[in-house]
């Protein structure tokens, strides 16, 4: 495990239990290990957007939400984060995973 | 005289109507309600049309039944609401204007097949794919399983957020009960396609109940966001390109909030309306309230919900007319019998910060319940439940229950 993340608290899953322990190069480092080598600015963009509604709703968006919030298509959201982007970002941007009630 | 309107008389509607013409003085307040249908659905039972155990009487009264006779009562559409002017607008050759001084918002949430390319628009539209979340779509699966032979059958669930999020997998414990009462069990193939990480998704109910799919033969495709229906080829197809092959699609459209919220600018991309989610005041509007699945809170969209907010709603109005501030006492609390077939039953009791955990709920008079469990008296709670709506939930009666959840009886 890299410097950035020996500090940082996760989840049996690999989901930071923290949202405010977040920062930039900690999501550079978790893009990583989910195989996105390079976070472009498209990728930013969407980070960006579920760090502001997940902090304020205490739920990682859906891929609607994010979609209707970036103006990204939700193909190119898969894309950008395949196989499951609404997890994947919720992942980097250190959010608790998209879940339901059960 | 001042005017406290209500849009919408379905669960959320209705309780606040029956407990707000108790509250406050026939002199000073007229209170309205608008809906566009007269009747009124007890929506948990739609889960049992399918199977045969509900027919559609079982599910259906007149709203005009369950609301007090000094509220006055608009059937028909409202074609916009202006919360900047505190008025909505008719729709219909009248085109009536009424101004409030306070309003609750209680349209629900509803499907949107549409929203899912070849879903409705395909031709297999109530005819190999149906819907159980309205009367119409239970009812004509129901015709539909009395003469099916078997073959591929699919649970969808489109995307999340969906009204009573365990319906679907009540659904999958019901219908592999019935195909095993048929006799037809090993004729179905059964697959459960959600765009969530797991069937469970809680750490105590996964553990506890994760097993309840494999037991059933029940296969299981995670994080399948569905992108469209191929009714020539018979496929659900994902955004990831994955393909599931079906004969039977039963699915769990996208939900909706109510098409006027969109059109009067007042919801999220949903038409779900921002609020605060513990005071149930509305994020934009002082004098708009929200009171079950119309607003954007991260409660369950359940009609055990909108029972646990009534109260807190209530008094924060009155309240808000006294000149005092709301107090943030909702806690998400959501109360959910779970059918699993075989006559039996799971009860989840939970709320925004404690997910579903198993032990006792003492409910005075008729429990103990066992809680994240299986039991046949989780089953008989539910069967009871449907009196219980009908007669004393909607007319805002005692229930035994607080608003807030407990931790009395649940093991940490």
């Amino acid at each position: 495990m890299l410097a950035e993340l020996t500090a940082i608290a996760f989840n049996e899953e690999g989901f930071m239990t923290d949202p405010n322990e977040w920062t930039k190069e900690i999501a550079e480092v978790l893009a990583q290990q989910e195989a996105i080598e390079t976070l472009t600015a498209e990728h930013w963009k969407i980070i960006d957007f579920c760090r502001q509604t997940g902090l304020a709703s205490g739920n990682a968006p859906t891929l609607r939400q994010i979609s209707a919030g970036t103006g990204i298509s939700t193909k190119e959201l898969f894309a950008l984060y395949p196989k499951g982007p609404a997890k994947k970002v919720a992942k980097i941007a250190g959010l608790g995973k998209p879940e339901g009630c059960v | 005289m001042k005017t406290f309107l209500i849009l919408g008389a379905g669960t959320g509607g209705t309780m606040v109507a029956n407990k707000m013409s108790a509250a406050l003085d026939p002199q000073e307040w007229r209170i309205v309600i608008v809906d566009r249908d007269e009747t009124h659905y007890y929506q948990p039972g739609f889960l049992f049309i399918p199977f045969g155990m509900y027919s559609p009487a079982d599910v259906v009264k007149p709203k005009r039944n369950f609301l007090p006779p000094t509220v006055e009562v608009i059937f028909g559409d409202i074609e916009l609401i202006e919360p900047d002017k505190s008025r909505i607008k008719l729709s219909g050759p009248s085109g009536k204007t009424i101004s409030y001084d306070y309003m609750v918002v209680s349209t629900g949430s509803h499907i949107h097949p549409e929203e899912i390319t070849g879903m409705k628009d395909g031709g297999g539209w109530h005819q190999n794919i149906f819907d159980f979340y309205t009367l119409q779509g239970a009812t004509a699966l129901s015709k539909f399983l009395k003469f099916w032979k078997g073959g591929r059958m699919i649970l969808n669930v489109a995307e999340m957020p969906i009204k009573c999020p365990v319906a679907p997998l009540e659904f999958l414990f019901l219908a592999d009960w019935f195909f095993k009462e048929r006799g037809m069990r090993d004729k179905v193939d059964i697959t459960f396609a959600t765009p969530l990480p797991g069937a469970f998704t809680k750490p105590r109910a996964s553990s506890v109940l994760g097993n309840m799919l494999t037991d059933r033969s029940i296969a299981l495709e995670t994080e399948f966001s569905l992108m469209e229906v191929d009714n020539a080829k018979q496929v659900i197809r994902s955004y990831d390109e994955r393909e599931i092959g079906y004969d039977l699609l039963v699915t769990i459209p996208t939900n909706k909030g109510a098409d006027v919220i969109g059109a009067s600018g007042m919801g999220d991309e949903l038409n779900f309306i921002p609020v605060n989610k513990n005071t149930m005041q509305s994020e934009k509007w002082d004098n708009i309230w929200l009171i079950g699945d119309a607003s954007n809170a991260p409660a369950s969209k359940a009609g055990s919900v909108a029972h646990f907010m009534l109260d807190v709603v209530v008094e924060n109005i009155l309240r808000h007319m006294e000149g005092l501030d709301p107090l943030p006492k909702f806690d998400g609390h959501a109360n959910c019998f779970i059918e699993s077939g075989n006559e039996k039953g799971v009860l989840i009791d939970f709320n925004y910060d404690v997910e579903p955990l198993p032990g006792m709920f003492p409910l005075p008079g008729f429990g103990p319940f066992s809680l994240l469990k299986e039991s046949p008296a989780n089953h008989w709670g539910k069967m009871m439940f449907k009196w219980i709506y009908w007669n004393v939930l909607l007319k805002g009666g005692e229930m035994p229950f607080e608003s807030q959840m407990s931790m009395a009886g649940k093991w940490k």
